[in-house]
């Protein structure tokens, strides 16, 4: 087994979070693992891209190949597209339809989702609305985790017991919604998982 | 086994195996950073720089817990190396960490480090950056290692990181030389899980009863040099039997031989199971190059392929000057881009493998989106006012130098129109003028002005420079994640009034959206006057103070951004 997840998103939307999450629950499957992230200048509000490769093999690459990502799992509508070339043929893009436009030439939504429903394997989900549902419009990544966990080889349970550990210092009621969030997002899914 | 906290919670870690310490999941860096404290290090010095930076932090969070090692941020990466020689000078082991260009601000006591007699082990990390995620150049850290003499071990994974740094400190005392570990930012900054071994005590203090290896008078230090060419063929011995460096020979094909260095090795195994054949394989973890080992494997193929991360160093060895019969490819051959990061795509290419299938990704209706300003950042209203106070002027000049502010020199501001290295602005901004140039103005970080603008205001000062410098306070190091700056803001102006700036050319004021027009009054007033100003812009970074304030709400340690 590998399944090899591009997560791409915008500087400062908490594209971390979900890799760590993901990556500890895999870890605690008893998978090999490797988490590959952007810091510095590149985070402050452009493009941020994070590589987690998961596999019952040992890994080799800190990055994934082109045309090698099992998913692309995107924060934001238009980055996922960013990276298409490393989707593999038969892969899943799974994304929020949320825009950050902190840029001028922000494409139309229709145009980008468009270009994505064109691909075979698309989701698209509501992230910014779960996590409003949930009770933040910080938690759409773990909305985002939520709908992603229903393509990953992990269970539920273990990614929800990740959520509650890194979110516990922060105190009950934000594991609370956080955890909202992964179940609303989780039940979110209008597209059939393979 | 030391407390710890980890500011993403550890993402295994708690499997305990029979003996030794606890199981870990670390980024790269940190992994150098426990490698260090099992090594039983008594001190790490670095300032901070993209990707190294999370050396030190760990080291400091461990600190702060456990009381040792002592870890502390230093005013520059060259201030770090001679705090870790005073380290070792007195027989106790030291860790330096910087990235790649930190390491021409550390040139002078790391080439110096290299001939003195180091007591106890000196360990330098450095952490290259190729593909500039974050950084001005691609520069190459081996070269160093090399100009210097001293063995290089270049991990390729995590654990290897690990084990690496405790190897350099035995071989720095072997060699008493200080041990470079060079990494790059695709492992300085991936996470993978590491074993420990148990730790070993701390050094006892121990000061050379001879102390002529330490003092490079010109008598002592051609003694000292003559000892370090000496102990070359005893490195070059390590180097050939270290197991880093392992060679695999197919005694039934001679065709291609595959040379890989570092993490290029992870991009080779990668597509290694779609090769028809298994080449022979070399592969160089520690230097100096292992040259026996080289040959050994020239002798056996007809062609070889070089795969490194970064420049084309073990190439350029390879090829030399006078032509030979063996075929080489790699990054001076065309055969891989000679500059950006290496992938598994470009290897694959190198491999003669046919490029991956991917989804089609023609008329992506995607944009750029670089990086920018916060929202609210005080920078954003110094250049408001530093782009009025010239609107207008037939000619101006803008230098400025490193750190979010470089962003500056991007739209919507365009503000700033140089960024060289760090503490340039103010050297540039004083030949500009001398050269007969206009307005000229230095933008510059308070970090970076500690770092390395003092010394260009001496300049400044003592010829009267006609310049406007304008130092960006905003009490943090802030491109590298918010770490404190080695001194407060408080103590800027005293300092830069204590280098002899006159007090009438001096103002502090604060960088906010409703004070751009006094900004811009007060600089074109110094515009006017034809001698040395500077305005110190102040206002807190607006991630910092939201750190603090959430920190002051909750005191808890540790917990990412949701």
């Amino acid at each position: 087994m590998k399944y090899d997840i591009l997560l791409a998103g915008v500087g400062g939307q908490g594209l971390l979070s979900m890799a760590v999450i993901i990556a500890s629950a895999a870890m605690k499957n008893g998978y090999f693992v490797k988490q590959s992230e952007v810091h510095g200048m590149s985070q402050r509000g452009g493009a941020v891209l994070a590589n987690l490769r998961i596999s019952d093999q040992p890994i080799h690459s800190d990055i994934i190949a082109r045309g090698d990502a099992d998913m692309i799992l995107s924060l934001e509508i238009m980055e996922g597209l960013r990276y298409l070339d490393y989707l593999a043929a038969d892969g899943t893009m799974l994304t929020s339809t949320g825009r950050v436009e902190n840029i001028g030439d922000y494409p139309a939504q229709e145009e980008i989702v468009d270009r994505i429903q064109q691909l075979p394997h698309t989701c698209l989900v509501q992230a910014d609305d779960l996590a409003k549902e949930a009770g933040t419009v910080l938690a759409g990544n773990m909305a985002m985790v939520g709908a992603a966990s229903v393509f990953l080889p992990l269970e539920a349970e273990g990614l929800e017991i990740q959520i509650e550990r890194l979110f516990r210092p922060k105190g009950g009621k934000v594991v609370e919604t956080n955890l909202r969030a992964f179940r609303l997002g989780r039940n979110s899914l209008s597209c059939a998982a393979p | 086994m030391f407390p710890m906290v980890v500011y993403l919670p550890r993402v295994s870690g708690s499997t305990s195996i029979k003996r030794g310490p606890v199981r870990q999941v670390l980024l790269g860096d940190e992994a150098v950073a426990l490698g260090a404290v099992h090594a039983g290090i008594t001190a790490a010095y670095a300032y901070p720089g993209t990707p190294s930076t999370e050396i030190l932090e760990y080291l400091i969070r461990l600190s702060d817990q456990a009381g040792k090692p002592k870890a502390c941020w230093c005013a520059n990466e060259k201030t770090a190396f001679e705090e870790a020689l005073g380290v070792s000078m007195v027989g106790r082991r030291a860790l330096v960490a910087m990235k790649h260009v930190g390491l021409n601000v550390a040139a002078d006591p790391f080439m110096n480090g290299a001939i003195v007699q180091i007591n106890g082990g000196l360990v330098v990390a450095v952490a290259d950056d190729p593909g500039m995620h974050s950084s001005q150049n691609e520069q190459d850290s081996r070269y160093f290692a090399d100009m210097a003499r001293i063995p290089c071990l270049e991990p390729a994974n995590q654990q290897e990181a690990y084990e690496m740094v405790r190897e350099a400190f035995e071989l720095s005392e072997q060699f008493h030389v200080p041990v470079m570990v060079r990494l790059v930012t695709r492992l300085a900054h991936s996470r993978a899980v590491v074993r420990p071994q148990p730790p070993l005590a701390e050094r006892p203090m121990k000061k050379p009863r001879d102390t002529r290896g330490w003092t490079l008078l010109p008598a002592y230090a051609r003694m000292q040099w003559r000892d370090l060419l000496d102990r070359q063929p005893d490195m070059l011995a390590f180097s050939e039997a270290s197991p880093n460096n392992q060679l695999v020979l197919n005694p039934e094909r001679h065709d291609l031989g595959v040379i890989t260095t570092g993490l290029a090795r992870n991009y080779y195994f990668e597509n290694f199971g779609e090769l028809r054949h298994r080449p022979s394989h070399l592969h160089v973890g520690a230097y100096p190059l292992p040259v026996a080992r080289i040959r050994e494997l020239a002798a056996h193929v007809d062609k070889l392929l070089v795969l490194e991360e970064g420049n084309p160093y073990l190439e350029r060895y390879l090829r030399g000057l006078l032509p030979q019969a063996l075929r080489i490819e790699g990054k001076l051959s065309g055969h891989l881009p000679q500059d950006g990061e290496l992938t598994p795509d470009f290897v694959r290419l190198a491999l003669d493998l046919p490029g991956r299938r991917s989804v089609s990704t023609t008329d992506l209706p995607v944009r750029n989106r670089p990086p920018q300003l916060c929202q609210g950042c005080p920078h954003a209203d110094s250049y408001a006012a530093i782009r009025a106070s010239i609107e207008g002027l037939e000619q101006s000049l803008v230098a400025s130098d490193i750190g979010c502010y470089t962003l500056g020199a991007l739209p919507p501001y365009s503000a700033i129109e140089s960024c060289v290295c760090m503490g340039a602005s103010i050297g540039m901004a004083k030949g500009a003028a001398e050269a007969g140039m206009n307005p000229v103005f230095a933008v510059i970080g308070d970090s970076t002005f500690l770092h390395s603008g003092v010394t260009p205001l001496m300049d400044a000062v003592a010829h009267d420079a006609d310049i406007v410098l304008v130092i960006l306070d905003n009490s943090t190091v802030g491109m590298t994640g918010g770490q404190p700056t080695i001194l407060p803001s408080s103590a800027l102006e005293p300092l830069v009034l204590g280098l002899g700036v006159h007090p009438e050319h001096l103002h502090v004021l604060e960088a906010h959206p409703k004070r751009v027009g006094e900004m811009t009054e007060v600089l074109r007033r110094e515009i006017r006057h034809h001698g040395l100003s500077v305005v110190i812009a102040v206002r807190e970074c607006i991630e910092t103070a939201k750190r603090r304030r959430r920190e002051e709400r909750s005191p808890q340690p540790g917990g990412a951004e949701g």
